[in-house]
């Protein structure tokens, strides 16, 4: 009964790490639904020019509104057989006002001249009421009118064009080929989601956006009754900001790495990682339990990118430095006197973290975020040193900042925009350095790749993870695979133990699809960017317990 | 208006029926009116409210089945929504899982619905904000909290002679009281079907009380203790341990319930006998729904008893293959107890930790259940049947499995997210590390 469904995946299988639910929006719709055009770009000026006549003649004093199109396609398989296949349609418009110095915020299926102005007056009445509490009146950060503006994804193959039967036979492969390995279960699911927005606000932008997202994803499990044990293996992908061509699985774009491994750039090859992973989830059978102590870790792209997001991506969220997301995910240790003091060493002097919303492929790549401001880069660490944050336009005076930095988003036209995570990511190393370089200059280490079990703490200091596939380092060389490892540590001396870090050739992302926050909470797609990096003297937990 | 009576509900469906070609069908219709109001910084960041009517229809040829869904509901719109679920079934692959649909079901009525909740409106969600909001500005603490209600029916019917119809309500708040200098913080969350139970006011005085108490709190070594989890902070792993209670998972080899050798733990003792865990739709404190989702009637269910596992729950599907009745996974649990109040737990131990929430919870091993999180917004050591002082937050491993074979006592049990939990005392609870966060 709550506003959005959730997809409960434990009946279908998937993952138990990954994923415990996956939101579904929109009304059920054929594939075909799916390529049908919505209105055109000249209609939603028409029906903006509306919302803003309307909130205005009400009372408001800035207006903007999104003309929203959602779209999901999901696919859910298991072994042989196709489980779910969910297309699924939202669209609306959501119109968020200042009146009285106060935000309101209405949204509307009823796309019409009087459906839209009905709207519009709603959300300045809610502006009103609210500004009853209001102690101080918002106030935005400038921003020019950008005009008409267009901006697409640039994907080559739309994800939504390719025949369904297409993408069943792919799954079909990737299961048959990790069962043919020793797979006794696997479930395997493709995620499409396009969103068509329109923005336009009172400071006269019009903005005609067309973002497009992809994540191919699977679970593979090996049982052995007799001893009553099983392992898994998820998929090493990464959600991108792509379309289809993401799974074409070009040479060019793998990476090789230590014992047969590899690492998918901006290509992944389904197939062949699902072979891998059932061979990784048999070896774990028989794997070596870890011997909790202190190693040094050399960790994957496809695994540091979850101890970014959640070690420096949500602690540098300005509405969380500022108490507003403290009944729900918490506060942050990056407080501003922090960053004020200007020499906060965040990390050692080979973290530096950038924040964009620009890098092509990645989740975060827009051409204007939700409040129309142009997409850009900026600096989070330099040199190890806190210096910024992530804030929207009523965010931006708090930190003297002149311009919002542009990552405000709504995951939906009836949710009301906030500040969301751009993409986050570390900075590749400057020499010369491969993954096996690295490996030779640890004597005591684990190789850690892939993301597992995550928690960390409300105020972003204490964290533990654990990953897929676990190397044990014995003097520069990888010595056997491990079993029950989790590492636990502080953020800030954790990235203060930051010792050495592969170049741009190993550089790649990792993605979270279904990033949750807020009340009600609301999803967001973001990538994390970095190259294998090395952490000394980490400390490692085991994991195993018998029941 | 969003809450359709019974009649009216069941004339839509009937007629929506009517309208089918398909071997089977089955129609949804859900209503429900939600509302939220959000603070922070003792001040109001957002609040609205929605209202949604929809119907879903699932048309099935064969083992070929298709849903469409539609927010219309004059007859063309109806019958429109009725051929597109046939044209959609048309075109899907075969279910090799395809069970037909359950003909004329006999559901209990429950007490799902309050009419207080549904008269919920903006001012009622304003003075409850306010109501919070208020005292904390007074002793210079900061609230956080969210109030969200929704009122709203769901029925069902299909072309075999299934109907069923239900109201439910409810209203979930939480608070989170920081003090001035960040160095305590207090939590406090309740649940009801019927609003005239929630007093937000008191809601934030226990976290206040909290915020308070707990500010600058000592460390500990981190390592094993005993503790009395407060039904807060109980809750989400015994909730975890309920969730993974499918009997398909424990067959295929592939959960905590597997059993070595092949088969299920099934009869087995797995924790200690004073465990007695089940389900109940009448129950009057945790009213639920009088159907699952696919139409299957929602019973009393024994989950564990005496510490041995009596039931799993079953998707229709694998039931069938396996002969046994096919009882659906329970909306909420209800955890037996004793008569004992946290105080009187608290009153009874030696040395030991009360923790008031556990946070971030998640599995570290499905095969034995192991979680971790972190305790959040009040810890405190005990000593000699008497808090003592607060202690700094904990990083815990540990598996609920593990957990309630280390039991030590069971209190009185109270509402926590749609269940019925005890405080639990257990010893030996494994705390990894420490956190500096408050």
């Amino acid at each position: 009964m709550k506003r959005r469904d959730f997809m409960q995946m434990a009946g279908l299988g998937t993952g138990a790490l990954m994923l415990a639910s996956v939101p579904v929006t929109g009304n059920p719709v054929s594939a075909a639904h799916l390529l049908e055009p919505w209105i055109d770009v000249a209609a939603k000026k028409k029906f903006s020019e509306i919302a803003l006549n309307a909130a205005r003649s009400k009372g408001a004093t800035y207006t903007d509104v999104r003309i929203g199109r959602y779209l999901q396609q999901y696919l859910f398989t298991r072994e042989k057989q196709v489980q779910n296949i969910v297309n699924t349609e939202s669209y609306g418009v959501g119109i968020r006002v200042i009146a009285n110095g106060t935000w309101g915020f209405a949204a509307t299926s009823d796309v019409t001249a009087e459906g839209i102005a009905k709207c519009a007056a709603t959300a300045v009445e809610i502006a009103k009421a609210n500004s009853k509490f209001q102690k101080e009146p918002v106030v935005l950060a400038e921003q020019k009118g950008v005009g008409d503006k267009t901006w697409k994804t640039p994907v080559k193959k739309n994800a939504f064009e390719i025949p369904i039967q297409e993408k069943i036979d792919l799954l079909m492969h990737v299961n048959g080929e990790a069962m043919k390995n020793g797979a006794g279960f696997v479930t395997s699911n493709l995620f499409f989601v396009n969103e068509q927005k329109y923005f336009a606000s009172s400071d006269g932008s019009f903005i005609d956006q067309d973002v497009h997202r992809i994540w191919p994803t699977f679970t593979v499990t090996v049982t052995d009754k007799a001893a009553g044990k099983f392992k898994t293996r998820d998929a090493i992908s990464s959600p991108m900001g792509m379309g289809y061509e993401y799974l074409d699985g070009l040479a060019s774009e793998k990476i090789a790495g230590p014992n047969g491994l590899v690492g998918y750039r901006n290509s992944y090859d389904m197939v062949e990682d699902a072979i891998m992973a059932a061979k990784q989830a048999k070896e774990k059978m028989t794997a070596k339990s870890v011997l909790a102590g202190k190693y040094d870790l050399v960790l994957d792209p496809n695994h540091l990118g979850l101890t970014i997001h959640e070690s420096v991506g949500h602690p540098t969220e300005l509405d969380r430095v500022l108490g507003y997301e403290a009944n729900y995910a918490g506060t942050s240790f990056a407080t501003l006197d922090k960053w004020e003091s200007k020499n906060f060493a965040y990390g050692s002097k080979l973290v530096n973290i950038v924040a964009d919303k620009t890098q092509a492929n990645t989740l975060g790549a827009v051409g204007y975020d939700d409040e129309g401001v142009p997409c850009k880069e900026w600096d989070i660490i330099k040199d190890g040193v806190l210096v910024n944050y992530q804030a929207i336009r009523d965010q931006a005076k708090i930190i003297g900042e002149k311009e919002s930095h542009g990552c405000c988003y709504a995951d939906n036209w009836n949710s009301v925009q906030f500040q969301r995570m751009p993409n986050i990511s570390l900075k590749p190393g400057t020499e010369k350095r491969s993954v096996l370089d690295m490996i030779k200059g640890v004597e005591k280490g684990i190789y850690i790749i892939g993301r597992g079990s995550y928690s960390i703490d409300q105020q972003r200091y204490n964290f533990q993870f654990g990953g897929q596939v676990f190397y044990e380092i014995k003097n520069g060389e990888i010595a056997g695979m491990l079993d029950d490892v989790a590492y636990q540590s502080n953020t800030q001396e954790f990235w203060n133990s930051c010792s050495q870090l592969c170049d741009k050739d190993d550089y790649r992302t990792f993605g979270s699809f279904f990033d949750g926050k807020g009340q009600p909470a609301q999803v967001s797609a973001v990538s994390h960017g970095s190259a294998t990096s090395r952490f000394d003297g980490v400390n490692v937990i085991n994991t195993g317990r018998k029941i | 208006m969003a809450i359709l009576s019974k009649e009216e509900a069941k004339k839509i469906i009937d007629k929506v029926l009517a309208f089918s070609k398909a071997d089977e069908i089955s129609v949804g219709l859900e209503g429900n009116r939600t509302g939220n109001i959000r603070y922070a910084r003792n001040s109001v960041s957002t609040s609205g409210e929605t209202t949604d009517l929809s119907l879903s229809v699932t048309s099935i040829f064969g083992k070929k089945s298709g849903t469409s869904t539609i927010n219309e509901f004059d007859d063309a719109s109806l019958e429109k929504t009725v051929r597109r679920a046939e044209e959609i079934a048309k075109l899907a692959p075969d279910n090799p899982e395809y069970v037909p649909m359950l003909g004329p079901q006999q559901y209990s009525e429950t007490h799902s619905y309050a009419e207080a909740t549904a008269a919920i409106n903006p001012d009622f969600r304003a003075k409850a904000a306010f109501d919070s909001i208020d005292p904390c500005a007074k002793k210079n603490l900061t609230a956080a909290g969210y109030m969200e209600d929704t009122a709203g029916f769901s029925a069902m019917g299909n072309n075999k002679g299934l109907f069923g119809y239900n109201k439910a309500t409810s209203v979930d708040f939480s608070i989170t009281v920081r003090t001035a200098d960040g160095k305590g913080s207090g939590y406090a969350a309740r649940d009801y079907n019927d609003a005239s139970r929630l007093s937000t006011a008191s809601a934030t005085e226990v976290a206040m009380q909290k915020a308070l108490a707990s500010a600058s709190a000592k460390a500990l070594e981190p390592g094993k203790y005993t503790v009395i989890l407060e039904p807060t902070a109980g809750v989400d792993l015994l909730q975890n341990m309920m969730r993974s209670m499918d009997a398909r998972n424990a067959d295929e080899g592939r959960s905590f319930l597997g059993k070595k050798g092949g088969g299920t733990r099934l009869g087995e003792k797995l924790f200690d006998e004073r465990v007695n865990i089940y389900s109940d739709p009448q129950n009057s404190e945790i009213p639920g729904s009088p159907f699952s989702g696919d139409g299957r009637p929602q019973e009393k269910v024994m989950w564990v008893e005496n510490g041995v596992v009596k039931n799993m729950s079953y998707s229709r599907f694998w039931a069938q293959k396996q002969g046994v009745k096919a009882i659906p996974a329970p909306s909420g649990f209800i955890f037996q107890g004793g008569t004992e109040s946290l105080a009187d737990l608290i009153r009874g131990t030696e040395k030991g930790i009360l923790v008031t929430r556990l946070w971030y919870i998640r599995a570290v091993d499905p095969q034995t259940l192991l979680y971790t999180g972190l305790t959040r917004d009040g810890t405190f050591y005990i000593e000699n049947g008497q808090i003592k002082y607060p202690v700094k937050n904990f990083r815990f491993n540990e598996s609920p499995v593990i957990m309630l074979n280390n039991l030590e006592a069971i209190g009185k049990p109270v509402r926590a997210g749609g269940n019925l939990v005890p405080p639990l005392k257990i010893r030996d609870f494994t705390f990894t590390s420490l956190s500096d966060a408050v």
